[in-house]
This record gives structure tokens, sequence and C-alpha cells, in this order.
């Protein structure tokens, strides 16, 4: 019975074992996000100090459930002007586009489960790196379509910055992730770890990383480069019209683009799951790095004040754009030496 | 298998390109060609051109689209509201007669290629056919003269649209 | 190879059921009183005069355009940065020309204050 039933489903094996990991993946990142929005609001509390959420369940950790279950019950509000179907839509997109990203992140090499070899990775492709550049694109649209769809001028507003905003920041972080490519010789970012084994890449390439993590930091609109959100300007930015869990959404957008973009640092620059000599497991070394970065972006958050939208403009054209050129013409050079 | 994915895949391929066509609003429109792009996208990864379907999102649906919805929104196009300088049933005319001529052209060429029988039997595939580094290899070696060509284009390009834009401001 | 791509394909199935349901969801469970001052557009304690869709400053389309074309030329970084080793002192000098060309106008562009924000 049992034998028929395995033999039935040989030919599927790789259909079923890639619905088990996504579900697992995206279950994972969903689990995520209010985990770090409590993460965020304790390190926050302490950074002011102040308590934070304390109250419900132990260190307040049911203040994200109990928050996430209020939102979904929330009215949804359209604005009687708003486009309806893009305005639903727009939400969408970005959850959509950040969970999606997460599918060519790798976070340990493959292990084998009942003669089966299992990468820890929703989807190995060997471009990988530009499929994330690809589709964390997508997300733009979200913010285009909310600023657009609400027919309002903060929306507009926020939604046309934040857009130009990315779209300058995504170019650096492209030019910056070249010079890691030119050393691994591949788009694969299962290569890239594996060509780090003794160092990480970090040490030879410090002005690198520092422009792919600036750059990662504006891409998701985190402070100091929280534009959109700038309230004394722009009230909400894109999501000024939006309420209840429509609104939760866009912020689990951020949260997950921020876990990706910190999977993507550790990948490029801290030697993924390498853990160089410290007796851990490779996906508690990756773990660690990549709750290490998330801490660095809510302590940024807390140290410096929202920059000015046209010195943030400025800044990525005329400062982090040329460094990075300039970055990988010395690093080929030294390449080609 | 890969026309299980392919049917669906062309589908809606075809259905979006109707929706940009039919489309009322301008911003309805340009989301319609986004998706019909990464439609197209999944088509060129079944045609295991890898490199090329990541290039058409990030270059077509990631940047020429931005630049798109940018000029909507600048330009302040909302619906459709009727040419005054033209009557619509000329317009349509020509229209009609236009495309026409566009749809005759484009089955003439298909209906061609396809009589040629180029594409009969598909040629087995080198292992690596499609990946960047295949794409690379070609265009740094047999293809050098286009490239730095294609970087002249792009500087003429910089160049003109800070003219056009900063003479606006001026 | 293709069956790679299709963990990214179950992965965008999956999350085009998350977050379409969550849109679904939150439209179905909340409450509905509509009244029409809360129909309005949001505005800071006054009703809205001012249509939302006036004409844009063009630096948006300028910094749109520049995006495109040095995505454009980023993209033809991709593939000659995996190949460089292979390639030699040849790419070297082939990337080099193309950086400069491109430099020339970075610097034109810059000169012209198409980087000014103001």
């Amino acid at each position: 019975m049992i034998d028929d039933a395995i033999e039935f489903l040989e030919p599927y094996t790789y259909l079923i074992i890639g619905s088990v990991k996504a579900l697992v993946i995206a279950g994972a990142l969903l689990g995520i996000v209010p985990l770090l929005v409590w993460l965020e609001r304790r390190l926050m509390g302490r950074f002011q100090v102040r308590l934070g959420p304390n109250r419900v369940g132990p260190f307040g950790l049911g203040q994200p459930i109990s928050d996430s279950i209020k939102l979904l019950f929330k009215e949804s509000i359209i604005q009687g002007s708003a486009d309806k179907f893009l305005f639903h839509l727009a939400p969408a997109i970005v959850v959509f586009t950040a969970i999606v990203t997460f599918a060519v992140i790798p976070f340990g090499d493959p292990i084998t489960v009942m003669d089966q070899e299992i990468g820890l990775w929703a989807a190995n492709v060997d471009i990988g790196l530009l499929f994330v550049f690809a589709i964390s694109g997508m997300g733009i649209y979200g913010m285009v379509l909310a600023g657009f769809s609400s027919n309002n001028k903060y929306s507009l507003m926020g939604g046309l910055r934040s857009s130009a905003q990315m779209i300058s920041y995504e170019l650096t972080l492209g030019l910056a992730a070249l010079s890691v490519i030119v050393l691994t010789g591949s788009l694969s970012l299962i290569d890239m770890v594996n060509s780090q084994d003794s160092y990480p890449n970090i040490l030879i390439q410090p002005l690198a990383f520092l422009l792919f993590f600036i750059a990662g930091v504006a891409e998701t609109n985190r402070a100091p480069f929280d534009l959109p959100e700038a309230e004394q300007e722009l009230v909400a930015g894109f999501h000024t019209e939006y309420t209840g869990m429509k609104f939760a959404m866009f912020f689990m957008g951020e949260y997950i683009n921020m876990v990706t973009m910190s999977a993507l640092v550790t990948l490029l620059f801290l030697g993924g799951w390498n853990s160089y000599g410290i007796p851990v497991w490779p996906i508690i070394a990756f773990a660690g790095k990549v709750g290490f970065l998330l801490c660095v972006f809510i302590w940024l958050r807390s140290t410096y004040p929202r920059i000015r939208y046209d010195r943030l403009m400025t800044f990525g054209w005329k400062v982090l754009v040329p460094l990075s050129l300039l970055n990988l013409l010395v690093t080929s050079v030294f390449v080609v030496l | 298998m890969e026309l299980l994915i392919f049917y669906p895949l062309a589908g809606l391929c075809v259905a979006f390109a109707l929706g940009v066509v039919i489309n009322n609003s301008p911003v309805g429109s340009a989301m319609s060609l986004i998706a019909m792009m990464l439609g197209l996208a999944g088509i060129f990864v079944l045609q295991q051109a890898h490199f090329i379907a990541v290039l058409q999102i990030i270059i077509y649906a990631g940047a020429i689209m931005v630049l798109f919805m940018f000029v909507i929104m600048l330009l302040n196009l909302k619906g459709s509201g009727e040419d005054a300088s033209w009557r619509s049933r000329d317009k349509n005319l020509l229209m009609t007669v236009l495309s026409g001529f566009l749809v005759a052209g484009l089955l003439y060429k298909i209906l061609c290629v396809l009589n040629s029988g180029e594409f009969d039997s598909p040629a087995s595939l080198p292992e690596n056919f499609g990946t960047a580094r295949e794409v690379g290899t070609i265009l740094f070696t047999e293809f050098v003269l286009p490239f730095e060509v294609a970087s002249i284009l792009l500087l003429v390009a910089m160049i003109g649209a800070v003219v056009l834009a900063k003479n606006k401001v001026d | 190879m293709l069956e790679s791509y299709l963990g990214a394909g179950i992965m965008m199935l999956m999350a085009i059921g998350i977050a379409g349901g969550m849109v679904v969801m939150t439209s179905m469970l909340g409450p509905k009183r509509e009244f029409a001052d809360k129909m309005e557009p949001f505005e800071c304690g006054e009703s809205p005069i001012v249509s939302p869709h006036q004409r844009f400053s063009v630096k948006f389309y300028l910094v749109a355009v520049l995006f495109v074309l040095f995505d454009i030329e980023a993209v033809f970084f991709f593939p000659w940065a995996i190949l460089f080793k292979q390639l030699g002192m040849f790419g070297f000098i082939e990337m080099l020309l193309f950086i400069l060309i491109l430099g020339v106008g970075l610097l034109y562009v810059w000169k012209r204050g198409g980087l000014d924000w103001e």
C-alpha cells in the first residue's frame, strides 16, 4: 500500500520537495516578521531608555501577535475617489516580491534526507544574484501604484519620491556587488559562499561592503533613508490612505526585505554559512550573521536622523555611484595584475 | 511538461497584451505591459535563455517601465479624453488599416519561418546554453565592436536626456 | 536546469496565494461603515481643494532616464565580471574603454547639474 503510494509519487518527488520547501520558507518568513517587529520595538525601547512592549505574554512576545490579529479585524477603508483595483493590487505586489526574492537565498550546504539530496534553498538558479535584483526591483511598482491609486497628493508625492530613491540606490547595489562577482567569477550565491571558505570578502572588499550595505538600507526604505514615511512633510507617504492589514502588508514587505538584504550581505561579504573555525552548525552561523545585521538595521534607525531628500539623491548619485565604479575599477586592476 | 508550463504562460502573455490595448487608464495599460513582460521572461526561461530572461525583467519590466510610469504620472494622463483634433471615426479607420498591415506582415513572416523548417526539430543544446557565461563569452569576444558602440549610444542618450530636461527647467 | 526554476515558480504561486489571501481576508473580515467624510482623501484638518494630479518636476523624469541608462550599463558589467578572470588583459582594456566613455557621460551630466536635486 505504502510502496504503491511511494511508487506513484516517485516522478513527482521534485515537485513535492519543492512545494514543501516553499511552504517552510514562506511560513518562516511570515513568522519572522512579527518577531522582528517585537525585536525592533524592544531594542528601540532600550536605546531610548524605556522598556518597550512588555505586557502581553513573556517579555511582551505576545504583542506582535495581538497586533496582527487586531489589524486583520480593522476596517479596510478605501477612499472614495481611489482606483479600487490598483489600490488592492499595490500591497499585494509589495508582499509578493518580498517573498519571491527570498526563493533564491541559500542558507546552508545541501543535506541528505532519505537518499534525497535536499538543498537548503527554494530554488538554486545560476543567476541567483540577478534574480534577487530583478524581483526586488519589481517592488517599486507597489509603491508607485499605492501612491497613484490613492488619489491623494501626499501619497502621490511619497510614491514618486520613494521610487526615485529606490531606483537611484539600486544602481549602487548592483555596482557594489560587481566587485564580488569579479572575485568569484559566478552569479550563483552558493558559489559565492564557497569561494569565501578561507576568509570572508569583507576583509578584501571593505568599501564594497559599506556601499552595498548603505544602498541596502536605502533600498529597504529604512531609517535614515525612510523618506517615504517622512511624517513631517508627507503624513505617511504612499501608504497614507491605507488602513488595517493592507497598511501592515507594506511593513511586512519592508521587514521581509530587511531579512533578505541582511541575508544577501551575509552571503556576499560575510562568508555565508562558513563559521571559520567556530564550532557551530552552518545554519546557525548563517542565522547569527543575519541576526546581527538585523540588529544593525535597528541600531541605525535609533542613531541617525532622517536625511533630507535632496541630500539623499545627490548622495546616491554623486558619492555612491562614482565610488562603486571606482571600486570596481580598482578591484579589476588588482585581479588582472 | 514544458508545454504544460508554456501554454498558461503564453495565454497569460496574450491576455495581458490585450489588456494593454483595451485598458482605459494609462496606468492600467502600463501594469498589463509589465505583467506581459514577466510572462515573456518565463517563456525565455523555458527556452533555456536564463540570462536573457532576467535581463528582460531588469531592463524592460524594471527600468524602462519605471520610466513609463513616471512619464504617465508626470504628464498627469488620467483616463482617455477623446482627441479633439481628430474625428474618432477617421482615426479608428486609419488605425485599423495600419494595424491590419502589421498583422498581415507578421503572419506572413511567421508562416515563412514555419515553412523554412528551421525550427522543426529541437536541436540538442549545449549544457551551458543561455547562461550569463555563454552570453558573455560571445559578447566580449566576437561582438566587441558593437559592445563598444553601445557605450557611445548610451553616452548620446545620456547627453540628450540632460539637454532636454535641463532646458525645460531653465 | 529547468528544475531549478521550478522551485522559484512554486514560490511565486505560494506568494500570490499569501498576498492575495491577505488582501481578500482583510476586505472580508473588517467592519464596513462608510460615510461621506470618511471616504474623502486625507488632508490635515480641511477638505482637499487641490487635485493631487498636478504636473510634477521634470527632475523625476531625469532620474528615471539616467537610471535606465546606468542600469543597461550595469547589465553589461555582469557577464563581464563573471568572465573577467578568463578574459584577462583584453577584457580589462575592453571594459576600461566602456567605463571611460560612460564616465565622460556621467561627468557631463554632473557638470550640467543633472545630478543636482535643486
